[in-house]
């Protein structure tokens, strides 16, 4: 009885185990299976284009004014702490270094999750309920080379460039607070950032970032899509655990990346 | 939408990206001023300039009058030669005395002007004579200790 019990347990405890193992397999032979089908999307780049366009394009009002207002609550806030000790003129190397490497690539690479990785997933996972991944294959067109993979390449295009533009706006926005609001000197809010912002060590390590969210993201994203069971709530199911799932990747590999770009220590 | 309108939008949104991480590279090298002011430049010779950095201001009684143009280091009196931009509105003094003064405790360093009482007034590429440097912290501590160990020491109550 009692041992019964225990061993349902422990058989659905290797299950689940087994099944996150096997998806997770799926996940990288479909991922290695994608970048050897790329061939068509790099060559007819106009399907790219238009995806970077779906991705891109339309994610850029959140993603710029999302940037503005966090770099503008990053500059009331910074100031509110920095003027105690007398430095309010740090304020813009706090805004500038907090929105590179940590701000700019995280918020985008969340806001990009919710905005264009649940829209990839839904669209492929719809594609597939009404079969018309199926009838591609019946046609003899490989739905991973024409559907999947412009929009893998078109996510990871735009997420770096969708990154940058976040900072750009946040860094701006704590700009418009800081000078033209509270009164910091212009000139020493822009050459302490200067002077502290390295383009190596911050700001390519902030592109690095975004980079590798963007293969996350997108990956999790087409990936989910495909796999999603062809149902109305299998498709609704595989669009949250999208969001879900490449927000907390975010998370975690930028932890990951801190702990091996900033634990030097020579900065 | 037609072809032509995303590509357009396309390319729009690639060419911002760049412009985003230009704007970011800039923050590192060196952005063109944007003070479009009239200015003339004089310069003044300093024996340590602390932590001043190009681009800071210069300031006369707090008000912000210039900005640092750029700081070299002279190789015969090993001493910092500090350019400076003034803006043309404000006239000085040729004798006006430079002050390398810290904001606060923790604050940035700037340059402050004195003015003296002379009638010429100074000119485009003049040279500050009266220089006063930077404080620095350690060789004010060791100023304060070694003053302190020649005082004669405090007599011991009699006993």
């Amino acid at each position: 009885m009692l041992i019964g019990a225990l061993r349902a347990r422990m058989e659905r405890l290797g299950g689940t185990v087994t099944s996150a193992v096997w998806r997770l397999g799926f996940a990288s032979r479909f991922l290695f299976y994608l970048c050897l089908h790329s061939g068509t999307a790099l060559r007819r780049f106009r399907l790219t284009i238009a995806q970077i366009y779906f991705a891109g394009v339309l994610s850029l009002v959140i993603i710029l004014v999302s940037g503005l207002f966090v770099g503008m609550v990053l500059a009331l806030q910074g100031y509110e702490t920095l003027q105690r000790f007398g430095a309010s003129e740090s304020l813009g190397v706090l805004v500038a270094l907090s929105l590179v490497r940590e701000l700019g690539p995280v918020v985008a690479g969340l806001l990009f999750a919710s905005r264009a990785g649940s829209a990839i997933t839904a669209e492929i996972g719809l594609m597939k309920a009404t079969e018309q991944i199926s009838a591609m294959e019946m046609m003899a067109v490989d739905p991973i080379a024409r559907v999947v993979a412009p929009r893998f390449w078109g996510g990871v295009i735009s997420m770096p460039l969708l990154a940058a533009l976040f900072s750009a706006a946040g860094i701006f926005g704590g700009y418009l607070v800081g000078v033209q609001l509270i009164g910091v000197d212009a000139g020493a809010f822009w050459s302490q950032m200067q002077a502290a912002v390295d383009w190596n060590h911050d700001i390519m390590n902030g592109v690095i970032k975004s980079v590798v969210f963007g293969v996350a993201v997108t990956w999790i994203a087409v990936f989910e899509g495909y796999d999603a069971p062809p149902t109305a709530e299998g498709v609704s199911r595989a669009t949250t655990r999208t969001v879900v799932t490449s927000s907390l990747a975010i998370l975690a590999l930028d932890f990951v990346l801190t702990a091996l770009m900033f634990t030097g220590g020579n900065h | 939408m037609n072809r032509s309108m995303i590509d357009l939008w396309v390319g729009i949104f690639v060419a911002a990206g760049f412009a985003g991480l230009l704007f970011l590279a800039l923050k590192v090298g060196n952005l063109a001023s944007f003070s479009t002011a009239d200015t003339y430049q004089v310069n003044a010779k300093f024996a340590n300039i602390g932590g001043l950095k190009e681009r800071g201001p210069v300031k006369s009684a707090g008000v912000v009058v210039g900005r640092v143009a750029s700081i070299r280091f002279d190789g015969e009196t090993y001493e910092a030669i500090v350019n400076m931009n003034l803006e043309a509105k404000f006239q000085f003094p040729r004798d006006t005395t430079a002050k390398i003064l810290t904001s606060g405790i923790l604050g940035e360093q700037y340059v402050g002007l004195e003015a003296g009482g002379d009638g010429v007034m100074l000119k485009n590429g003049d040279r500050l004579r009266l220089t006063q440097s930077a404080v620095v912290l350690e060789n004010l501590i060791s100023q304060f200790l070694f003053s302190k160990a020649a005082e004669p020491p405090a007599k011991e109550p009699a006993k």
